[in-house]
C-alpha cells in the first residue's frame, strides 16, 4: 500500500524541487535561446508522461492491491489501445524532435559575416589565435610545436605570419558579432564549453573542430574543459570577457602577431647584466638566491616564467597581501623596473649558470615521491620545468622558498587573482597536499632530485 | 521446429562425480550461474565501495587527504567499468541467462556445457586480471570508462602504463567468456527448447536474454578489436588511434590516427550494452509483475516486437553520445532521429507493465515492490534520455552531471532493481527457502529512496553545468553555494544506500542459514522453471522425461479456471474448470 502513497510522494517532490530549483539553467548570454525553447518543451511533454503515468501507476496499484475475494481481469491484448498508445507517443517524440532538428541544423551552418578565432587547447590550459588582418588563420601543426613556436605554426605558411597569439587563457570577445570558434589541440582531447553559451565541442588531435556563436551579453564567463583530459583536468579553466567592439580591438591589439614573437630574439646581454645589479642584492651574483633574504634561486628558471610573474607583481596579480613581505618588496622592484629591457635582463638571468640549492627540510621521502607523481606531469619527472606546460623548474631550488610559496597557494595569497591561471591551478593542486607533514616528505623528495 | 533429440539426451558424460567436479569445475549450468552470481556480486561491492569514496572526495572536498585527482579518477572509472561490465552484464547474462534459459525453455543443461565452465573460468581470469591492475605501479587506469585515447594511453593520465594494458586485457578475456557463453545461450535457446515451446510461448525474460545475447555477440567484437588496437598503440608504437601530437611537452612518433576512429568502435559497443544490460532486466521484471500480479502480461507480442526491435535500433543509434566528440555534425541529424525513434518501443514496454498491473490483483511481495519502483525509476531515466537522445538539448548538457543522474536512472538504478527483484523472486528456486520478507523490505525501501535521493538532485546540478568528471570544482562564476551543500547531500545518501546493501547480504547469510524451507513454487508461477521435479532442481533439471508445454507463461486468472495459473507444462484435458463453464467460450492464449 505504502508504495502507492509514496510514488505519488516522489512525483510531488520531482515537481516540487522542479518548480522551486535554485539549481537550474545559467542565464544565457548567446544567439542559442532556441536550445532553451527546446528543453523547455520537451519538459513540458516528458513532464506529462512522468506525471501521468506514475499517478496512472500508484493508482493502479492501490485500486488492484491484492483482494482474496476478487480475481484479475483476462485480457492478453487489446489492439485498439495499444495503437492509440503509439500514436500518441509518436506525436510526443516528434514534438520533441522537429524544433531540435531545426535549431540544430543552424547550428550546423555558420554565418557567413562569423569572426574566426581559434581555440588552442593542451594540457591544461587554454590559448588563442586570431588569424590577423589577412583574416585567415595560417596552418598548423603538433609537429611544429617547440618552446619558441608554442601554438605549432607552420612558419613556411605566409598566412600564419600576421596572425595575432593570445598566450593568456581569458579571450575577449566583441559583443553580438557571430564567433566561429575554430578548436584545435596539440595534445588530447579536450572540450571547450561556456556554461552561459550553451554549445559544446570537443577538441580533438590530428583535426580541426568548430563551434559558432553570437555573444548577447557582457561579462566575464568561465571555460570548462569538458572532456577528461589527465590528472589535472579540473584545473582545466579559461575564461571569456564579452565586451563591447571598441575595448575588444584594444584588447587585441596589445598582443603581438606570430612573425613578432617569432623575431623577438635580439637581446642584449650586456644590458641585462647591468640591469641585475639591482637583483643581485638579494639574488646574489650568481643568481643563486639567499634564504636568509627569502630570495629564491633564480638560475634555473625559464625566462618566460620570470616575465610571468614579473608582469603579476607589476599588475596586482602577485605580492599583494600585506603580510607577504618578500612579495611586497617585488612588487616595489618590479614596478621600478624598465619594461623595454626586461627581456635583456631575463635572458642574462638564463644566462647564468644552474646552481643547486641544497635540501635544508627532511621528511619521508618515499612517501614524498608518491605525493610527487601529481607534480611531475607539468614540472617533470626530475622537477626540471617546462614551458610548453609553463611549469618552472623545482629542481635546485630553495626548499624553504617552495615551502613558502605553497603555503601561500594554499592560504590563497598566491593564485588567487582570476587572471593567475597557473597559480589558480596551483592553488587547487596545493590543495591535495592536506597536512605539513606530508609537505615535509613532497619537499624532502623534490631536494633529492 | 525445435530439436528435441537434443534436448533429450540424458547428460551422462558429464555427471559430477567429485566435489570439484561438482562445484568448481562444474559443467551445471545451475552451478556455473551461481558461480557466475557470486563473482558479480563481489565485484559490485567493490565497485559500490568506490562509488562512496568517490562521492566522499565530490560531496567533501579537501576532507580526506588520502583521495588525490589520480585516485578520484581511477575510482570513477574502475567503478563505472565493473558495474556496467563485469557486474551487471555478467549478472544478467552468466548469472541469471545460465540459470533460467534451460529450466524456462525445458532442458536439461546448456547445449555446450564444456564451453559453459570454460565461459565462466574466463570470466573469473578477466576479474582477477581487473582487480591486479590496483596493485601494479600507477594503478589502474584513471582515464574513465570510457578510455578513450589519446590521454589513455599517454603520460599525464594516471595508470597510463600497466593499468591500461591491464585494463584491456582484462576487457579481452572478458569478451572471450562473454563469447563463449553467449554462443551458448542463443543456441540452446534456438535448438533445444522442449516439445511446445515455441518462440512466442517464451517467457518474456527469454526473450530478453536471448536479444541482449545476440546483441552482446555483435557488439563486443567491436570492443574487442579497438582494444586490440589500443593495446598495439601503447605497446608497439602503432597510431590506429594517434594521430601526430605533442605529449606533455615532448613530441611524439604517432602518426595519421584518428581518437574519433576509438570512440565509433567504443560506441558501436557501448550502446548496445545499455540494452544488454536493460533488455534482460525488461524480460525479468515482465514476469515478476504478471506473476505478482496474478494477471497475464499485457501485449505480450508487441513486448516481444518491442524487445526485438529495440535491439535492432540499438545498432543505429550509438553516435549519439558522440555529439560533441568533433564528428561531422551533419550525422547528429540521423542520430538524433533514429535515437528518439526508440523511445516509442520503450515507452510501449512501459504502458503494458503499467497495463500489466491494472485490474490486477497485486501482491506488494518483495519483489513486486522492486518492480513497481523500477518502472517509476525506468520512466524517470527513459524520459530524461529524450533530453540528451535530441542533439541539441545534448549540446549544453553533455559531459555534465545531468549525463551521470540519466544514465544511473535507467542503467544503473533500473536494472538494479530488476536484478534485486529478480534474486527474491527466483531465489527460492535456486536454494528452496525464500529470503526474509521483512529484511526485503527493509532493503527495498532503503534502496528505491535513496537512490532517488541521489539522481532526482544530480539531474538539476547537470541543468546548472557542473561537468562530471571533476575531482574538485574550485572557484567559478556559475556555481552557488547551495549546489555544493547538495552535492553533500547527495554523498550522504550514497552513504545510506551502501549501507542499506549491506542488509541484503546478511539476509542472504541470515535466510541460508535460519529460515525454513520455503513452499515449491511459492508465488504460484506458471512458467516450466517452478515445476521440476526437485527444487531446487537437480542435475539434468527434469528426472527422466522432459516437459511437453502446451501454453505460454501467462496464464494467470483464467476465467472458469479453478487454479488461478495454468502451468505451461500441464495439457489442457487436465485443467479444472469450474462447474457449469464452458471451456470453449474462453478466449485463452493470444498465440
Amino acid at each position: 500500500m505504502y508504495i502507492a502513497i509514496v510514488i505519488v510522494a516522489l512525483v510531488a517532490v520531482t515537481l516540487i524541487l522542479h518548480f522551486a530549483s535554485p539549481w537550474w539553467l545559467t542565464p544565457l548570454a548567446s544567439n542559442w535561446s532556441a536550445i532553451d525553447t527546446t528543453i523547455e518543451i520537451s519538459f513540458w511533454i516528458t513532464g506529462f508522461v512522468f506525471v501521468a503515468v506514475n499517478l496512472f501507476l500508484a493508482w493502479t496499484v492501490w485500486r488492484f492491491r491484492h483482494n482474496k475475494n476478487r480475481r484479475s481481469h483476462y485480457e492478453p491484448e487489446n489492439k485498439k489501445l495499444e495503437i492509440w498508445l503509439t500514436g500518441l507517443t509518436s506525436v510526443g517524440i516528434i514534438a520533441m524532435l522537429t524544433p531540435g532538428l531545426i535549431t540544430w541544423a543552424n547550428i550546423v551552418h555558420v554565418p557567413d559575416d562569423a569572426l574566426e578565432i581559434e581555440a588552442i587547447g593542451q594540457q591544461w590550459q587554454w590559448t588563442y589565435r586570431f588569424p590577423g588582418e589577412d583574416g585567415v588563420l595560417g596552418a598548423a601543426n603538433a609537429r611544429f610545436v617547440s618552446n619558441e613556436n608554442r601554438f605549432g605554426l607552420d612558419p613556411s605558411d605566409p598566412n600564419s605570419a600576421d596572425d595575432i597569439l593570445v598566450e593568456h587563457h581569458r579571450l575577449h570577445l566583441p559583443l553580438d558579432q557571430p564567433i566561429k570558434l575554430v578548436l584545435r589541440s596539440n595534445d588530447v582531447l579536450h572540450n571547450f564549453a561556456v556554461p552561459q553559451f550553451r554549445v559544446k565541442m570537443d577538441l580533438v588531435p590530428g583535426t580541426q573542430t568548430y563551434q559558432w556563436f553570437t555573444p548577447t551579453r557582457e561579462g566575464t564567463f568561465d571555460v570548462l574543459c569538458e572532456e577528461l583530459c589527465g590528472l589535472a583536468h579540473y584545473t582545466m579553466k579559461g575564461q571569456v570577457q564579452v565586451e563591447p567592439e571598441e575595448e575588444f580591438r584594444n584588447w587585441l591589439a596589445t598582443y603581438p602577431t606570430f612573425s613578432e614573437v617569432q623575431s623577438d630574439s635580439a637581446v642584449d646581454l650586456a644590458v641585462g647584466e647591468t640591469q641585475y645589479q639591482t637583483c643581485a642584492g638579494c639574488h646574489n651574483a650568481d643568481g643563486s638566491g639567499n634564504e636568509a633574504l627569502n630570495a629564491p634561486n633564480l638560475t634555473r628558471l625559464d625566462s618566460r616564467y620570470m616575465a610571468r610573474q614579473m608582469r603579476h607583481y607589476r599588475e596586482g596579480i602577485r605580492g599583494t597581501e600585506r603580510e607577504d613581505e618578500p612579495g611586497q618588496l617585488m612588487v616595489s622592484i618590479a614596478q621600478s623596473t624598465n619594461v623595454d629591457t626586461e627581456p635583456d635582463l631575463l635572458a642574462y638571468i638564463e644566462s647564468l649558470d644552474d646552481v643547486d640549492t641544497a635540501g635544508t627540510l627532511t621528511g619521508d621521502i618515499s612517501n614524498g615521491q608518491r605525493l610527487y607523481g601529481a607534480c611531475a606531469a607539468c614540472h617533470g619527472s626530475a622537477a626540471e620545468g617546462k614551458v610548453l606546460l609553463s611549469a618552472p623548474a623545482l629542481a635546485g631550488q630553495s626548499d624553504l622558498y617552495l615551502k613558502r610559496q605553497l603555503e601561500h597557494f594554499s592560504m590563497g595569497w598566491r593564485g588567487k587573482h582570476p587572471q593567475d591561471q597557473f597559480g589558480t591551478q596551483m592553488r587547487l593542486m596545493t590543495r591535495t597536499i592536506h597536512s605539513p607533514e606530508r609537505l615535509r616528505d613532497l619537499l624532502a623528495y623534490i631536494s633529492t632530485l | 521446429m525445435t530439436h528435441i533429440a537434443v534436448a533429450d539426451q540424458e547428460p551422462e558424460l558429464h555427471h559430477p562425480r567429485t566435489f570439484i567436479g561438482k562445484y568448481i569445475w562444474s559443467q551445471d549450468h545451475k552451478v556455473i550461474a551461481i558461480q557466475y552470481g557470486c563473482t558479480a556480486i563481489f565485484v559490485g561491492l567493490i565497485a559500490l565501495v568506490l562509488s562512496v569514496v568517490m562521492r566522499l572526495q565530490l560531496g567533501f572536498p579537501d576532507q580526506f587527504d588520502f583521495i588525490n585527482p589520480n585516485m578520484y579518477l581511477q575510482f570513477v572509472t574502475m567503478h563505472g567499468m565493473i558495474m556496467v561490465v563485469y557486474m551487471l552484464t555478467a549478472l544478467l547474462l552468466g548469472g541469471f541467462g545460465n540459470y533460467l534459459i534451460p529450466l524456462m525453455v525445458g532442458t536439461r543443461d546448456m547445449i555446450f556445457p564444456y564451453l559453459n565452465m570454460l565461459s565462466f573460468w574466463f570470466y573469473f581470469l578477466s576479474v582477477l586480471v581487473l582487480l591486479a591492475s590496483f596493485f601494479v605501479p600507477g594503478g589502474p587506469t584513471g582515464a574513465g570508462w570510457t578510455l578513450y585515447p589519446p590521454q589513455s594511453i599517454l603520460e599525464g593520465t594516471p595508470g597510463s602504463g600497466l593499468g591500461i594494458v591491464l585494463m584491456l586485457v582484462s576487457l579481452a578475456i572478458f569478451i572471450i567468456a562473454f563469447t563463449m557463453g553467449g554462443l551458448n545461450y542463443v543456441t540452446t535457446i534456438l535448438q533445444a527448447r522442449t516439445r511446445g515451446m515455441t518462440l512466442m510461448r517464451m517467457p518474456l525474460t527469454i526473450w530478453g536474454i536471448f536479444t541482449a545475447t545476440i546483441l552482446g555477440l555483435f557488439a563486443f567484437p567491436a570492443l574487442l578489436v579497438s582494444a586490440i588496437m589500443m593495446l598495439f598503440d601503447g605497446l608497439l608504437g602503432t597510431s590506429f588511434f594517434m594521430p601526430a601530437i605533442v605529449s606533455l611537452g615532448e613530441a611524439t612518433d604517432f602518426e595519421g590516427g584518428s581518437p574519433i576512429l576509438f570512440q565509433h568502435l567504443f560506441w558501436f559497443f557501448g550502446h548496445p550494452e545499455v540494452y544488454i544490460v536493460a533488455l534482460p532486466a525488461f524480460g525479468m521484471v515482465s514476469d515478476v509483475l504478471s506473476i505478482h500480479a496474478r494477471k497475464n502480461i499485457f501485449g505480450y507480442r508487441m513486448m516481444v516486437w518491442a524487445i526485438v526491435i529495440i535491439g535492432g535500433l540499438s545498432f543505429v543509434v550509438w553516435a549519439h553520445h558522440m555529439y560533441v566528440s568533433g564528428m561531422n555534425p551533419y550525422f547528429g541529424f540521423f542520430f538524433a532521429t533514429t535515437t528518439l525513434i526508440i523511445a516509442v518501443p520503450t515507452a510501449i514496454k512501459v504502458y503494458n507493465w503499467v497495463l500489466t498491473l491494472w485490474q490486477g490483483n497485486i501482491h506488494l511481495t518483495v519483489p513486486m515492490l522492486f518492480a513497481i519502483g523500477f518502472i517509476f525509476t525506468f520512466t524517470h531515466g527513459g524520459l530524461s534520455g529524450l533530453f540528451l537522445g535530441n542533439v541539441v538539448i545534448d549540446m549544453p548538457l553533455s559531459d555534465t552531471f545531468f549525463v551521470v543522474a540519466h544514465f544511473h536512472m535507467v542503467m544503473g538504478v533500473s536494472p538494479i532493481l530488476v536484478l534485486y527483484s529478480a534474486i527474491y523472486h527466483w531465489f527460492p528456486l535456486v536454494t528452496g527457502k525464500q529470503l526474509n520478507t521483512r529484511l526485503g523490505m527493509i532493503h527495498f525501501w532503503g534502496t528505491f529512496l535513496g537512490t532517488y535521493a541521489i539522481f532526482l538532485p544530480m539531474h538539476y546540478i547537470g541543468f546548472l553545468g557542473v561537468p562530471r568528471r571533476y575531482y574538485a570544482l574550485g572557484d567559478t562564476s556559475f556555481i552557488p553555494d547551495s549546489a555544493h551543500a547538495l552535492n553533500a547531500n547527495m554523498t550522504i545518501a550514497v552513504i545510506i544506500v551502501a549501507l542499506f546493501q549491506l542488509v541484503f547480504i546478511f539476509n542472504l547469510f541470515w535466510t541460508m542459514k535460519r529460515e525454513p524451507k520455503s513452499k515449491i513454487n511459492p508465488w504460484g508461477a506458471a512458467s516450466l522453471e517452478w515445476h521440476t521435479p526437485e527444487v531446487p532442481p537437480g542435475h539434468g533439471n527434469w528426472g527422466k522425461e522432459l516437459p511437453t508445454v502446451h501454453r505460454w507463461a501467462y496464464d494467470y486468472s483464467v476465467p472458469g479456471v479453478v487454479q488461478d495459473y495454468i502451468p505451461q507444462h500441464v495439457p489442457d484435458s487436465d485443467v479444472v474448470y469450474e462447474s457449469g463453464f464452458d471451456p470453449s467460450t474462453s478466449k485463452r492464449e493470444p498465440t
